[in-house]
């Protein structure tokens, strides 16, 4: 492993990319975008959800149940980005053998499992008042569950090796094989007959009223911006952990 | 070919074939994981006699009669239309003209007999106004063609 590194910077040298491919290095700059990363979470979330909660008119169907789409959405977004995030930077970490890809994988699991969860339990309480069911085993909601399923099997066998560098390789393959499961999800609803309603937004049309779509955006803006926030918050807590021994984490922590 | 080209040609090589072999699965289980059946399926035989599915469409507009607790309606996906009847509460969104799903088997006459109703909205959101300016809009419409007819 010492060695294709030493191969890699030399062929690399010079680039910025592969600078801050360096847990040492990166180290400051994940600081500093997990600050931007909490400001505009907060600074959108206030914005989207007084938009989405006090401006946007009610739903001619679904009257006023309609607006845990603001949350609901987002989250389901977040939980299938997250997801293929996690597949890049394993399928990154197997190939050029970078332990920073591994790390930013493993911080973004737990993320994308908790947007999953909320995803699903969102769902549940809007799917109660207007479909007249909490859940049903539909392809839409079923391939979600297993998202879920995934993240939490992922964060389970990355944690059960003792070495840490076998934990990643395992974990990694989980990360790839089930990201087949991201575009089922989206599809979900156009294959097959389901509860689920189809997509609202799609690429380049939405059938939405313009002020909801505004509203829910801003909220998508915030997720993202929450959802990098923890992750950087949780990598540079992997990068101390894994890197106790280097010189620069002692001087750190002195 | 250097030793990352090898993993990452690796790596791409067994994404495809596991794409690939879903892609199978899926197409094979296509007709298995739909999650109800239309009334055109219902009527070319291929939903399950004597056993539990779901039927899914639109309540046929004017087609719903209450008798207290008894309900009986049509679901039609604007080809063929199938009777159904069922007794209890039904969703808030149950609506003439909006999707619906119902469990339930099909009984010799060819009637759905429901033991769930679910309420299956669709994907458009839009404030109450805007909601009957495009109902009055589309009535506009249907006079119009009508007018033409005569």
């Amino acid at each position: 492993m010492a060695r294709t590194e030493q191969q890699s910077n030399d062929r690399f040298q010079g680039r910025w990319f592969w600078r801050y491919a360096s847990p040492a290095a990166f180290y400051p700059v994940a600081g500093r975008i997990e600050k931007i990363g909490w400001f505009l979470a907060i600074t959108l979330a206030i914005i989207g959800l007084y938009i989405g909660f006090f401006r946007a008119p009610t739903d001619a169907q679904q009257g006023e149940v309609y607006r845990v789409i603001y949350i609901h959405v987002p989250a389901a977004w977040m939980a299938m980005i997250i997801y293929l995030a996690m597949a890049f930077w394993s399928a990154t970490g197997l190939v050029l053998g970078t332990r920073l890809s591994f790390m930013m994988s493993h911080a973004l699991a737990p993320t994308g499992a908790i947007m999953a969860v909320i995803a699903l339990w969102t769902g549940a309480l809007w799917g109660r008042p207007t479909w007249g069911t909490y859940w049903v085993w539909d392809a839409r909601l079923t391939s979600t569950l297993i998202l879920f399923f995934l993240y939490v099997g992922y964060m389970a066998l990355a944690a059960s090796f003792d070495d840490k560098k076998k934990g990643d390789r395992a974990s990694a393959l989980i990360a790839l094989v089930g990201a087949v499961n991201v575009p089922i999800i989206y599809f979900s609803v156009n294959w097959w007959n389901t509860l689920h309603q189809g997509s609202s937004v799609r690429p380049g049309s939405s059938s939405m009223a313009s002020i909801m779509l505004t509203a829910m955006l801003i909220m998508t803006f915030a997720f993202w911006a929450y959802c990098v926030a923890a992750a950087m918050h949780r990598l540079r807590t992997q990068i101390i952990e894994r890197e106790s021994g280097a010189q620069w984490v002692k001087e750190l922590v002195k | 070919m250097t030793l990352k080209q090898k993993r990452l040609a690796l790596i791409l090589g067994g994404l495809i074939l596991l794409a690939g072999a879903t892609t199978l699965v899926l197409t094979a289980l296509k007709d298995n994981l739909a999650f109800f059946f239309t009334p055109s399926q219902i009527k070319a035989n291929e939903a399950p006699i004597n056993r539990t599915f779901r039927i899914g469409g639109m309540v046929e507009t004017g087609s719903v009669k209450r008798d207290g607790v008894n309900v009986s309606f049509k679901v039609t996906d604007t080809a063929q239309v199938v009777n159904v009847t069922y007794t209890g509460i039904l969703p808030d969104l149950f609506r003439e003209g909006k999707g619906v799903v119902a469990q339930g088997k099909l009984d010799t006459n060819g009637v759905f007999r429901a033991k769930e109703v679910l309420a299956k909205h669709d994907e458009n959101y839009m404030p109450p106004e805007a909601a009957s300016a495009v109902e009055k809009a589309n009535k506009a419409r249907e006079g119009a063609t009508k007018t033409l007819k005569y």
